[in-house]
């Protein structure tokens, strides 16, 4: 069975740490980082990068369009 | 069997990237605010119906004034309040380009009521948007006809008093009742359903305007993380248990 492997890139620059993303994510793979960027807020990164399906939910909440969001058909060994 | 995320993230898997109408300055509105939902959204819809060399989009005053900071579509600067007018030379002189304005509460519902009221009244063929966070943000957060009862604002600190500070103002049920308005709905950029809710409205606000049926008006229930002093998670909450049950979502118009 094929299954839905998502990832996320997020412009670490540009992201505020508003944490609409990880409010947003149904899988909860969104975190928000300890290190901050160079404007001092604590940036969105994929916290749990196994459970990403793809979904775009935080992309589409997203005020500062910083996420860029990719999603593959993995075949699984039956 | 795991997957490496780099065999993911390859230009043949994109699902969702940044629009190109929109520019590569990084915006100034504060950590999740909905202004910045809501302007990706129109740079989405403009992208796709290849429209970009054809939009004139009106900047009012507020914090929504720098979206021209960030459209790269033409634009003209209205005075406070005076972009419906300013949208209604824009399109009788060109009318063969689509018109947006752009227009918070406080410009929109305050300064702006009577360029408002008779725009939409005159059935001028433009696209509205109003952003209704029930503030001003740019300002410091004073009151504005939208704040709701109770609501603390700078101006109002125990909460907006009906007895001094008069009813909150329900402008898009007012302009519903216009005889110019084709269009007019009432949607929020909380939820991922939401934003598509509203993605879908706007690419409706620019087909009517096509279609020369009148005025299309979109408010956009909005936050105000900063004004509202809340973190930008529990300003969608407050606004889903305060703002919705006052500002109903849906159409209110559709002809």
């Amino acid at each position: 069975m094929a299954k839905i492997k998502g990832a996320i890139v997020v412009d670490a620059v540009a992201c505020k740490g508003c944490a609409l993303c990880v409010e947003a994510c149904p899988s909860k793979t969104i975190g928000l980082a300890k290190e901050v960027n160079a404007k001092g807020y604590n940036f969105a990164y994929m916290a749990v990068p196994d459970t990403c399906i793809g979904c775009a939910n935080c992309a589409m909440v997203c005020p500062d369009s910083c996420i860029t969001v990719y999603k593959m058909k993995v075949a699984e060994p039956a | 069997m795991s997957v490496d995320i780099k065999d993911i993230i390859k230009p043949e898997n994109l699902v969702y990237k940044k629009s190109s109408v929109l520019t590569d300055n990084v915006m100034h509105y504060c950590p999740g605010c909905s202004h910045g939902v809501a302007a990706k959204l129109i740079a989405e819809v403009i992208e796709e119906l290849g429209i970009q060399r054809e939009v004139i989009a009106i900047a009012p005053v507020g914090c929504s004034v720098l979206l021209y900071n960030y459209l790269q579509v033409d634009w003209q600067e209205a005075a406070h309040g005076r972009a419906p007018a300013l949208g209604t030379a824009v399109k009788r002189l060109r009318p063969d380009r689509y018109v947006v304005t752009y227009q918070g509460d406080g410009d929109l519902a305050a300064i702006g009521t009577a360029e408002t009221i008779h725009a939409c009244n005159r059935g001028e063929n433009i696209l509205m948007i109003f952003i209704n966070n029930g503030i001003y943000g740019m300002t410091g957060g004073q009151m504005a006809p939208t704040t709701l009862e109770g609501m603390k604002a700078s101006t109002c600190p125990f909460g907006r008093d009906l007895e001094h500070d008069g009813n909150p103002l329900k402008i898009t049920e007012l302009i519903a009742q216009l005889p110019g308005t084709c269009y007019v709905t009432r949607q929020s950029v909380h939820t991922a359903a939401a934003v598509r809710k509203t993605k879908k409205a706007i690419i409706k606000g620019f087909q009517n305007q096509k279609a020369e049926k009148g005025t299309s008006f979109i408010e956009i229930v909005s936050t105000c993380s900063s004004g509202w002093k809340l973190t930008p998670a529990q300003s969608n909450k407050w606004m889903e248990e305060h703002m919705f049950p006052f500002y109903p979502l849906g159409d209110i118009k559709d002809r």
